[in-house]
């Protein structure tokens, strides 16, 4: 059995407080995130696990009224910290969302766009990492021969793992999964799982999931959130057998309310 | 929230205890077919065997019908996964008391001296079969582990008939086919302790989530 002490932590957050206003969306979440594993973040609507997922990559900085108080340590350094670059920050923790969103232009030019922002003008350079991303989102074989047309193009499943080839061309070393098979058949769905556990070899995967089949498929480990508290964090097998808590129990097995 | 899954679990836990009182009245009867030396007795055992072969694929349809549509987790999972460990357990039985019976329908007449102590044995694991299937439905552990220590005693009740029949061998060799019959019986009787052993185990997986003779849950 793993230990999530035991494994090397990426990110971490300690006694983190997040207020919307007057809304207390997280309370004292401390949370070690093992590298090159998935993570699967779960709980009932409104328990923040959304929320927390966005602070891992300041996702949340423009929502009006925020008020961050804790931290969160990326490879030891505070990101809310005051000299932090933002930019820089996202290109290590990347996300893909709910919805998929390509930008309405060329496949090329949506996977190209990341590195060109960082300054990669080289075209063969660009080629290259055009490639080696969609294959990493095992997407290459179906796009390889039209490239040059729009992303908007292709089908739902196409588009999330075009955004996920997207999130890597940056090459980053988390991967942040909000919701992103919720609007996916079931083949697009396996696909990107698959694709996950491929990725975790080289990247550490935090999903938000609404699927606990999923969270158990895929996840090393599973963190359940209620009303802005983790109640519990775990390997997945433990969380999903024999929770610790009886408010995870209630949830997972649907009892809850 | 999830009536309809409790109420399936519910039926679930129904089956259970009917495959556990059918257990008791077939070890029951062939004990006291063997007491009484009735082959009459002996054989209203076989149709108890057949209907915990028929209780076993009804509850195997439950369990597997339950795991497809309701995916369960946590302690329902382990509730019905618990249930399809001990079936097996039960059916066999189920088995064991109609191996008995057999034996009662074909033996020889004559002197029986270790009826008395047969008898013992059969009480001890009536009770165990009883106690370790109440154990699961109560979510009881502390019964479960009195079962599983009530085990020894079996065990030691067996012992004693094997040297008894020792005695009856060395003494008139012509009593060699009755001391085996009564071998085997006392061989099946502790098979059952055994089986009700492994049903407590059960029980107290079903609870904790953790079973006696190996971690379940590592990956």
């Amino acid at each position: 059995m793993c230990d999530s002490h035991t494994e090397k932590s990426v990110i971490r957050s300690e006694k983190l407080n997040l207020y919307y206003g007057e809304n207390h969306a997280l309370k004292d979440v401390s949370l070690d995130i093992p590298a090159h594993r998935i993570s699967a973040l779960i709980g009932p609507s409104g328990c923040g696990k959304s929320t927390f997922l966005k602070t891992l990559n300041r996702m949340n900085d423009l929502v009006p009224g925020v008020r961050i108080e804790g931290q969160v340590l990326y490879k030891g350094q505070d990101i809310y910290g005051k000299d932090v670059d933002v930019t820089g920050l996202r290109k290590e923790i990347g996300m893909v969302f709910q919805k998929a969103n390509p930008f309405p232009m060329s496949i090329y030019d949506n996977i190209a766009y990341g590195p060109r922002t960082h300054g990669i003008r080289s075209r063969a350079r660009l080629d290259e990492i055009v490639e080696r991303s969609l294959r990493d989102a095992a997407i290459w074989d179906e796009v390889k021969d039209r490239l040059n047309k729009s992303a908007l193009g292709l089908s739902g499943g196409q588009q999330q793992r075009i955004c996920i080839a997207r999130a890597l061309a940056v090459e980053p070393q988390v991967l942040l999964m909000d919701e992103s098979t919720s609007a996916l058949d079931p083949i697009s769905t396996s696909k990107i799982e698959e694709l996950a556990m491929e990725l975790k070899n080289r990247y550490t995967v935090i999903m938000v999931t609404h699927n606990m089949q999923q969270a158990l498929r895929i996840s090393d480990y599973t963190a359940f959130f209620l009303l802005g508290e983790l109640v519990e964090f775990g390997d997945t097998q433990t969380i999903f057998s024999r929770p610790a808590h009886k408010r995870t129990e209630a949830y997972i097995t649907g009892r809850f309310g | 929230m999830r009536t309809d899954f409790d109420r399936q679990l519910r039926l679930l836990g129904g089956e259970m205890r009917e495959m556990g009182v059918l257990c008791q009245e077939a070890i029951a009867l062939a004990a006291k077919a063997l007491s009484e030396d009735s082959r009459e007795l002996a054989a209203r055992v076989p149709p108890i065997s057949a209907a915990l072969d028929q209780k076993e694929r009804d509850v195997e349809n439950i369990c597997l019908k339950l795991l497809l549509r309701q995916q369960p987790v946590a302690g329902d999972l382990r509730q019905i996964s618990a249930a399809l460990k001990m079936i097996t357990d039960m059916e066999r039985i189920g088995d064991q008391a109609e191996d008995i019976a057999e034996i009662v329908s074909s033996m020889a007449p004559g002197p029986r001296p270790e009826t008395e102590l047969l008898g013992h044995m059969a009480r001890a694991v009536i009770q165990m079969v009883t106690d370790s299937v109440d154990a699961y439905l109560r979510q009881d552990t502390e019964l479960a582990a009195q079962v599983i220590a009530r085990d020894e005693l079996v065990d030691g009740y067996f012992e004693k008939v094997k040297k008894s029949l020792v005695d009856i061998i060395v003494a008139g060799p012509d009593l060699g086919g009755y001391a085996l019959d009564m071998l085997m019986t006392g061989k099946y009787f502790e098979r059952i302790g055994d089986h009700a052993t492994n049903i407590a185990e059960w029980a107290i997986y079903s609870v904790t989530g953790e079973h006696r003779s190996e971690e379940l849950t590592s990956g």
